[in-house]
């Protein structure tokens, strides 16, 4: 399956990473490359087969749900590139 | 005692215990390797002052007697683990001053039975790559060499570069791919990815959940057996650790593998493999067999779809699990134009923080999670592992007890050579891809050389959680194959 610039362009916008438009071409061709590979997975009758949730046959575990953590807010801040007053700092989100 | 940075772990404990030598002077040896070997760009963060400070711990520790087998040991750490008040950026541009203030469940693991971190490693960005060349430190170089610099493959190149030139005595690695076992075989070391769900994934930079574990890569089988039981553990912050005991895998080194059954997978001949490394699987399958393994042909015949299972499966996990690189909470933020919003905050930050390997595969991965195609490649793949993984099941029920294939395609081949053409890149991992997709324990031995003077690796395939069978396999397989070949110094 061949990729156009505006599928691209799409794929780039859900994956909130910005592509130039004159990158566009190229990115497209890198995309059909790589799922012309993948496509070898339409030879194989999946016919039946259930898609895999886990690789080792494990229930998920259950915890009791109450709080085990916290009271950390300078620790959760000590990496972002910007806080303020105790908070993450975004440019403008509401008007 | 000289050159002890260039002693396995096994003869470091050995000499700690009976008090020829201390931690601090092997770590100190190995400060001194590592700052004399910069050209191989394997230690990214250089963290000498933690270094003295456990192995001073860790002498006194071995003084007082009764120390674990790792205590004192320094090790190098892959800068994919979060290591506590080190830099911990998954050679990421986009984790650039990512120091985190915890330490991963592994990395705790070692440092608890008193390993000494000498640093971080370089790899591939995220541990997306096989060449250790989409690192934003730059690539590493492979300590073998021939003409031109070779990649010491990825994405562990770091690890394995630093243990192959003996700059520490053993590195942690993480293998989603073949990204433990690969580089472990272009340098002629030795590297064991063990069951999904025997190391914790918490605290490790996460690429593909279903796919990611932590391993030991080592100087020899022995080390591979005492740093994996190390590693271990179950761990109630990773809702996939497993809660089986976790044995001890050095006594399980016998060298007696009388009675087992090696399985040969007819599908690991491919077309135009390189006559070399069929001589050697050959080699190493005799090897078995006189060491009185019974040897047999089986079909695992799903194979051939393994590759491009990954390769949906992979980027859909990657495109999630990167999703959190958004320039707000950790790392590097873009700067940001008058009136550009939150939206443009993002976009900006993850087009200048992620390499053109890592966008690639989060932009795969975008499309085949997309609404219209979710089906047709994400489940797809789903179902096809499925398949992988009971091709897997079906010769263990005939009785097999671990497949023997080649680790790699080709030796280490030189840096710049496939890094344009991304599916000729994702071939490196043809033999080593499988396993993840099943879960399995596998394991890379350093079993002989190329013509041109090369190391390449055998790669033993084991049971789920039978990891102490599996290395007492590949003990008995480097016992055969008598491997010591090492790099010349050129560094």
């Amino acid at each position: 399956m061949s990729i156009d610039t505006q599928t691209a362009a799409r794929v780039a916008k859900l994956a909130r990473i910005q592509v130039e438009d004159d990158a566009l071409p190229a990115l497209a061709q890198e995309f059909s490359a790589i799922l012309g590979f993948i496509e070898q997975l339409n030879e194989v009758d999946v016919d039946g087969v259930e898609p895999m949730v886990s690789v080792t046959p494990m229930r998920l575990k259950r915890r009791t749900d109450g709080v085990t953590d916290g009271d950390q807010q300078e620790k959760v801040l000590s990496n972002a590139p910007d806080a303020r007053e105790g908070f993450f700092a975004v440019p403008k989100v509401v008007e | 005692m000289t050159d002890l940075n260039k002693l396995t772990i096994a003869a470091a404990r050995d000499a700690l215990r009976a008090g020829e030598t201390t931690s601090l002077e092997l770590t100190e040896a190995c400060l001194t390797a590592i700052d004399g070997a910069d050209a191989l760009g394997a230690f990214v963060h250089k963290t000498p002052d933690i270094a003295r400070e456990r192995a001073k711990a860790a002498d006194a520790r071995i003084k007082a007697g009764d120390a674990p087998a790792m205590c004192g040991i320094p090790v190098g750490i892959k800068d994919l683990f979060c290591t506590k008040g080190a830099p911990s950026q998954a050679a990421s541009r986009i984790l650039e001053g990512f120091t985190p203030e915890y330490e991963s469940t592994v990395s705790q693991n070692l440092a608890d039975a008193g390993a000494v971190m000498l640093g971080k490693l370089n790899m591939d960005e995220f541990a997306m790559g096989s060449s250790n060349e989409t690192s934003v430190y730059g690539n590493a170089v492979n300590p073998w060499k021939v003409d031109a610099p070779l990649t010491p493959g990825g994405s562990s190149g770091g690890s394995a570069a630093a243990v192959a030139a003996d700059l520490c005595l053993a590195a942690t690695g993480t293998d989603t791919g073949g990204s433990i076992r690969q580089p472990a075989a272009f340098t002629g070391i030795t590297g064991i990815k063990p069951t999904y769900g025997r190391c914790s994934r918490w605290g490790i930079v996460a690429f593909a959940s279903s796919l990611d574990q932590a391993g030991p890569m080592t100087k020899d089988v022995r080390d591979a057996a005492i740093m994996l039981q190390a590693m271990c553990s179950h761990d109630p912050k990773d809702s996939t650790s497993s809660e089986l005991p976790v044995p001890d895998f050095e006594a399980a080194l016998t060298g007696d593998i009388k009675g087992k059954t090696i399985g040969i997978p007819s599908e690991y001949r491919m077309d135009g493999m390189p006559a070399e490394i069929e001589k050697l699987w050959a080699d190493g399958t005799a090897m078995l067999k006189d060491a009185g393994a019974k040897i047999v042909d089986i079909s695992l015949p799903h194979t051939k779809y393994a590759l491009p299972a990954y390769y949906v499966i992979a980027p859909a996990e990657a495109s999630s699990n990167l999703a959190r690189y958004d320039g707000v909470r950790y790392g590097r933020r873009a700067r940001i134009g008058q009136g550009d919003g939150i939206t443009e905050m993002y976009e900006k930050t993850r087009a200048e923080g992620f390499g053109a390997e890592v966008q690639r595969r989060v932009m795969v991965g975008t499309y085949v999670l997309s609404a219209g195609f979710y089906d047709a490649y994400y489940n797809r793949a789903r179902r096809v592992r499925t398949l992988i993984k009971k091709d897997f099941e079906d010769v263990f029920a005939q009785g097999v007890d671990a497949i023997l294939t080649p680790a790699t395609p080709s030796a280490a081949f030189e840096l710049g050579k496939k890094f344009d053409d991304p599916v000729q890149m994702y071939l490196n991992d043809v033999f080593t891809v499988t396993v993840n997709l099943a879960g399995l324990p596998g394991i890379s031995v350093p079993a002989g050389l190329d013509a041109q003077g090369l190391p390449l690796g055998l790669q033993l395939i084991g049971r789920p959680w039978e990891e102490g069978d599996l290395l007492n396999t590949a003990y008995a397989l480097e016992q055969a194959a008598g491997f010591v070949a090492k790099p010349a110094k050129w560094w």
